[in-house]
């Protein structure tokens, strides 16, 4: 017999800070392109005598960052040094935060399928700084610094994620609420922001006694598809072994994109070989509350306030909140375009429909692609859009011909207003057109006219499709149906 | 309290330090005499002093996120054994599993 197993995930995630200067030194930090080690100094090579100095951006993109995580702000934070060997860490060690790090306890929530809410518990967030990079040159190895030095927050989640989904929802969230705050570019692809999930499966016998099993810890992970896909495969992974009487060791593994599956990579190093200690030379970071409560206020709203806003003065569909509020540009572009439109008789809704059913279609086959922030770049401006669905509203075109017209403005940046009245797209109502075009329908089509006649009521769509053609889509479709209907029956 | 040599092997691994099994019976006894000492020192009752990482009055020394010009590329590798096309050049470093 197959034994069941449950997943039990803990998340690690660095995010790099969006700051000019790196974490201990003023080498810029806009380095990205630039030849190698053109962005270093004394301090980020670990030369013997070099002091570092924390950047005050970096401390308070963390603070800020806790505050949203709902974490606690601690009052002392220290930084510690935290020691191993490797070329792209010049000194010897790297400086983190140990036992006093600057953000503790908070949560996360999330959103299941089944509409209910769950909150993944943050452990920790602290401050670090980020090493160099390695390529490897057959017999050597090329080290380039300029990254080295550069700040990282590092968020470390309770194993509170139940299964592939909820990681995938949960690295969503954060990098959605990272980047409202500013603090992070949330591109994975340019590791700006890593994730190295750590799983372990047990039965549910297990997870009565509150045991865990031995956990394995994935890296290379480049995108939020690839988080979700290393999930699933390590979780039957591991789940085959035991079912095959095997045991699971406590390993690093890396993530092979190509091949979809994990791959072993070096055994993990306890942490006491660390040899953590505090930094001396860093003084402590003191955080009075008075600072926690000014940072407090700088806050934005942020996606969770937001989608309840929505949907508590907007009566917004929570399917379409999500959509809306993941991107904070999104949100910026649907608020304008209300602001334009209205707030009344459920418009934000139709608003809403409008830009995640036409708009991020129109995105979505545009130049990149997929990536829903260039909204903010789009030629339709959030007043037009609004004035578009107002000619619909208003019954001047129809909503079909309203698709047209905005993939027209996509293209141009033209009012709605100029694109109609230059495509001669204005809606057509004049009895008299509509009129002849029903009886150009029922002259081509004798048959089904007859068919119709003698009790084949299902072909009324056949005609009214005819119609619209005939009309070239301009027709208002309730007074075309209703002349339909008295042509047919008269 | 008594350090075995596979104790100092270890420690000695995680500094990169290769020592002849003299050397490891000669460290074991100073190291031994370092922890005694720290052993001591730990005999004072400290249990109502909070931890304390660092001795000097300072607190919060940040600096602006203002950059400043790095060292230029010659500069930076100055001082380095072997580099190549302003990398810095070691031995080639692999993941201890060869994986």
């Amino acid at each position: 017999m197959t034994q069941e197993y449950n997943v039990v995930v803990g998340m690690e995630v660095h995010a790099q800070l969006l700051t000019n200067t790196k974490m201990f030194c003023r080498c810029s930090a806009d380095y990205q392109g630039a030849p190698p080690n053109t962005h270093t100094c004394p301090v980020c090579l670990g030369l013997p005598g070099a002091l570092p100095v924390s950047n005050r951006a970096a401390v308070e993109a963390t603070i800020r960052t806790g505050l949203a995580l709902n974490c606690e702000i601690a009052e002392t934070a220290v930084f510690a040094r935290k020691n191993y060997h490797y070329p792209d860490l010049p000194k010897g060690y790297q400086i983190s935060q140990y036992e006093l790090p600057l953000c503790r306890n908070g949560w996360v929530e999330i959103e299941l399928p089944d509409g209910s809410v769950k909150r993944i518990r943050i452990h920790r967030a602290h401050l670090e700084e980020d090493t160099g990079k390695n390529t490897h040159a057959g017999l050597h190895t090329l080290v380039d610094l300029n990254r080295a030095g550069m700040p990282l927050l590092e968020v470390v989640t309770e194993a509170d994620i139940a299964s592939a989904d909820e990681a995938y929802a949960f690295l969503t969230k954060l990098r959605s609420v990272l980047r409202y705050l500013g603090v992070n570019s949330g591109n994975m692809e340019e590791g700006a922001l890593r994730c190295e999930p750590n799983i372990s499966v047990r039965t549910p016998e297990q997870a009565a006694r509150g045991e865990l099993g031995a956990k394995v810890e994935v890296k290379n992970l480049n995108s939020l598809r690839a988080v979700r896909n290393a999930i699933a495969y390590e979780a039957e992974r591991q789940a085959g072994v035991l079912n095959a009487g095997g045991v699971i060791e406590q390993v690093n593994m890396g993530w092979d994109e190509d091949r979809q599956r994990t791959v072993l990579q070096r055994s993990k190093e306890s942490s006491e070989d660390y040899r953590y200690f505090p930094e001396p030379d860093l003084p402590p970071l003191v955080v009075d509350r008075q600072w926690v409560e000014e940072t407090a206020r700088t806050l934005p709203e942020l996606p969770d306030a937001k989608e309840q806003r929505y949907r508590q003065d907007w009566s917004l569909r929570p399917a379409d909140t999500g959509a809306i509020t993941g991107e904070k540009a999104v949100a910026d572009y649907f608020e304008a375009a209300v602001a334009a439109y209205g707030q009344e008789d459920g418009k934000p809704q139709r608003m809403a429909n409008w830009i995640t059913d036409e708009l991020f279609r129109l995105l979505y086959a545009d130049g990149e692609g997929q990536d829903l922030r260039q909204i903010a770049a789009t030629r339709v401006q959030p007043q037009q859009l609004a004035a578009l669905v107002q000619m619909v509203d208003a019954r001047k075109i129809n909503a079909n011909t309203g698709k047209k017209v905005l993939e027209l403005m996509y293209g141009s940046g033209d009012d709605p207003q100029t694109v109609v009245k230059r495509e001669g797209l204005a809606m057509v109502s004049n009895t008299d057109v509509i009129d002849a075009a029903v009886q150009e329908a029922f002259d081509s089509n004798p048959d089904e006219l007859a068919r119709y006649r003698s009790g084949e009521k299902k072909l009324f769509g056949f005609f009214m499709g005819q119609m619209m053609r005939a009309t070239k889509g301009k027709a208002d479709p309730q007074a075309a149906r209703q002349r339909l209907q008295e042509m047919l029956d008269g | 309290m008594k350090l075995t040599k596979d104790e100092v092997q270890h420690v000695a691994e995680l500094a990169k330090l290769q020592l002849s099994d003299a050397e490891l019976d000669e460290y074991a006894g100073q190291l031994d005499q370092i922890l005694a000492y720290a052993q001591q020192i730990q005999s004072v009752d400290t249990s109502a002093v909070p931890p304390t990482p660092q001795v000097l009055p300072l607190s919060n020394v940040l600096a602006d996120d203002a950059s400043r010009d790095s060292l230029s590329n010659d500069q930076a590798v100055d001082n380095a054994p072997d580099t190549d096309g302003g990398y810095f050049r070691v031995i080639a470093v692999f993941d201890e599993s060869g994986a």
